[in-house]
């Protein structure tokens, strides 16, 4: 093996979490105090040893641009290889693909010149440490043509409705995939392949007027192919919708949780030089995870404060996700709420929404 | 190299004895400070902020780390075609080798570094020091005075000047003497160690100093008297705001300890003067529904489930349920078990504390900072 060539995604991901996806695509949603959710798929290639990652991108793309630059945290700041943002600028008369195919069809160039020999196909909605050298191991010894990633989960969330689900056999091999509510094995959206068996694929579908690559190729699976399910037994998030990033990111507050994405293998994100965050005498923080920059006066309970978030003494932050340079000023109470980018809460103002349904804001408003 | 108008020499070699084991294995400049900084990441950021893009970091006791912590200087955008950070250890020369022999030396045996940029001025700095400065501004003066060197001068109590190398100036704050560490002292202003001269000026004193081999080839104490000696034109420049050598365990845990104020001198969160730094990248801190974090600083990657008051936790500290740490600094990597008790100390990076351990608690001196390293 020469090593990973990384696919990222984009085609296929609906920008549904309201407020938040507005001005960006879903890829670029900040996540977990400092993340945006590409950077777990990102990190997670980076440790497989990835050299050559594309990203295919439709829309809204310009905060996502902004946040990977030259790739440099990822390790993909590369002379030879490294990482590309492939937005549609395609001009060849004669094509004929549709769908996702048009990004591969589009960018061959990128596939022939990557040195790796294995492609990683991954989106960005869920969060997790898939480890891919062991599910190449795993691919290897099953010796298949593509091998899919799927999680068994114990229960079913609203936000799985969306998943593709993944039947295995004894042996391991995937006898069918389809999207019955009521299955527990849900796909995650990642499967790797040999690069030559890919770009024949590709060629066998648009050739055959087909649009969507994982639904046509491996799905449908025309060409027979031998198909393994790696089961991954760590921690996923699945994030389409406001409740599902709601849920999910509350849920980091679980130490466990926390250890699964964090202490082994940092996720890598882009580099800010805060200071680290300061808690003043006053300041009452509980089960909450607080990022650097942050200067806190007041209370903060189960909450997430990204990056260089101002709570002033006597403001009040419960069940509340606050992003990057929010304030918070005194007397202000928030209650399940999501607070995007550079908004400010004025003195004495109160913001309570729904457990199930937190009350979102848009990027730079003052209330 | 292309001209540049002016070049920093940054004189990082120093062991800092006085650092006891924090400096065993590392120099001073790469000593911990503020949660997530090391020293020398306040005069790198400050080139950076005064837009000086091109650095000489003089090194020699315990090299190493430092210089994978430098590495092409990306962190403090001096990764650049034209300029940049250069790492200059001493080196094997035609007329033999030897380390260097004092700050003026260091400079000396660059001579041709420095002449490649065929710079108008020399900026001499030392990572030793905590403190946020416009150099921009101190060159303005130095060219507004036509001086040949100033030096830049913070104001100390008559009782702390004994401590400090003394500049005795007349109104105009043209410097007369130099007087290291006097024992009377006849002014206030104390050297920072921070240099500014004409690089013609600078070089043939440096070759002058060099033919002398009663020498320490020291700037301070050598090479200052020599141009005072000559009647050359020597200006102090005022610098006002905070600046502290954090040369001893008492004072690098005092300067720590002024970062916890609501609104400390030295601003670390200032959008416009940015301390940059290697960042270790780690995720938000984790402040568990048991604990307690007042009056202090708490860097990413920190799990706290304890008590932390008026103490600076650097990143992936770990403190167990129980546990009360006031008025300390506690390293990066350091694991905190259960029921530990910390008081007044600096713990060093990476140490591990068994539950229950106490520390600092039981005193003979209330002054007395513990330090608590794997060697002691």
């Amino acid at each position: 093996m020469k090593g990973f060539v990384g696919v990222i995604n984009l085609d296929h991901e609906l920008d549904q979490l309201k407020e938040l996806t507005y001005f960006r695509c879903g890829a670029a949603v900040p996540f977990a105090g400092r993340y945006r959710l590409i950077d777990f798929a990102l990190s997670n290639m980076m440790y497989a040893g990835a050299q050559d990652i594309s990203l295919f991108v439709r829309r809204k793309y310009r905060s996502l641009m902004d946040h990977l630059g030259e790739g440099r945290p990822w390790d993909l700041d590369r002379k030879r290889g490294g990482l590309f943002i492939l937005p549609p600028d395609w001009h060849d008369p004669t094509d004929t693909s549709t769908g996702d195919l048009q990004h591969i069809h589009n960018n061959m160039d990128f596939f022939h010149r990557s040195t790796g020999d294995i492609i990683i196909h991954t989106g960005t909605q869920h969060v997790n440490k898939i480890d891919y050298k062991d599910v190449y191991a795993y691919h290897l010894e099953k010796g298949a043509d593509v091998t899919v990633i799927y999680k068994k989960v114990d229960q079913l969330m609203p936000e799985h409705s969306a998943c593709r689900r993944i039947e295995v056999d004894e042996s391991g091999f995937v006898t069918d995939i389809h999207q019955e509510l009521d299955h527990n094995n849900i796909y995650l959206e990642a499967f790797i392949m040999s690069k030559d068996l890919y770009l024949e694929q590709v060629n066998y579908c648009i050739a055959h007027g087909k649009s969507y690559f994982f639904r046509d190729a491996i799905q449908n699976n025309p060409n027979h192919l031998k198909i393994a399910g790696y089961e991954y037994t760590g921690y996923n998030a699945v994030i389409n919708s406001v409740e599902s990033y709601y849920k999910n990111s509350m849920d980091l507050l679980c130490p466990d949780n926390y250890h699964q994405l964090f202490r082994e293998n940092p996720v890598q994100t882009k580099i800010k030089y805060e200071a680290p965050a300061k808690y003043l005498e006053s300041a009452q923080v509980h089960n909450s995870l607080v990022a650097n920059g942050c200067v806190i006066g007041g209370e903060v309970d189960n909450s997430i404060l990204f990056r260089g978030v101002k709570v002033e003494k006597g403001a009040k932050v419960i069940n509340s996700i606050i992003l990057q340079k929010c304030t918070i000023e005194s007397g202000a109470v928030l209650e399940n709420v999501i607070l995007d980018k550079d908004v400010q809460i004025t003195h004495d103002r109160t913001l309570i929404g729904d457990v199930k349904h937190p009350y979102v804001t848009a990027k730079s408003t003052s209330l | 190299m292309s001209k540049k108008e002016v070049v920093a020499m940054l004189l990082a070699g120093g062991q800092g004895k006085r650092l006891k084991d924090l400096t065993k294995s590392l120099a001073k400049p790469a000593v911990y400070f503020g949660g997530t900084y090391r020293i020398i990441d306040f005069p790198l950021s400050n080139c950076a902020n005064s837009c000086i893009d091109t650095v000489g970091v003089l090194t020699q006791y315990e090299p190493t780390l430092l210089h994978a912590y430098i590495g092409v200087g990306n962190d403090w955008d001096m990764d650049r075609k034209n300029g940049g950070v250069f790492v200059l250890p001493p080196h094997e020369r035609q007329e033999g080798s030897s380390w260097y022999q004092g700050t003026a030396d260091a400079i000396y045996r660059n001579l041709k570094f420095v002449e490649s940029f065929d710079p108008e001025h020399v900026l001499i700095l030392s990572g030793d020091h905590i403190y946020k400065m416009d150099y921009q501004k101190m060159i303005d003066y130095h060219k507004a005075k036509n001086a040949d060197c100033t030096i830049s001068v913070v104001n100390v109590t008559l009782e702390e000047a004994s401590r400090f190398g003394m500049l005795n100036t007349h109104d105009d704050l043209k410097i007369y003497e130099f007087d290291e560490k006097p024992k009377n002292p006849k002014s206030t202003l104390a050297s920072m160690g921070v240099y500014l001269f004409k690089w013609d000026v600078l070089k043939s004193y440096l070759i002058k100093d060099e033919q002398d081999p009663a020498s320490s080839y020291d700037f301070g104490k050598d090479l200052i008297p020599l141009l005072l000696g000559d009647n050359k034109t020597l200006y102090a420049y005022p610098f006002e705001g905070y600046w502290r050598d954090v040369g001893t365990i008492e004072s690098l845990w005092e300067a720590n300890m002024d970062m916890l104020s609501e609104a400390p001198e030295l601003d670390l969160n200032d959008p416009n003067w940015r301390i940059f730094t290697r960042s270790p990248n780690q995720p938000a801190a984790y402040i568990a529904p048991s604990a307690v974090v007042q009056d202090s600083i708490v860097n990413e990657g920190c799990i706290v489930h304890g008590e932390v008051k008026h103490s600076v936790l650097f990143f992936n500290v770990e403190v167990g349920e129980g546990s009360v740490i006031t008025d300390s600094v506690i390293m990066p990597g350091v694991k905190i078990g259960k029921n530990v008790r910390i008081h007044k100390a600096i713990v060093n990076e990476d140490m591990v504390l068994e539950d229950g351990a106490q520390i600092g608690v039981e005193r003979t001196d209330e002054k007395e900072i513990m330090l608590v390293t794997n060697e002691s």
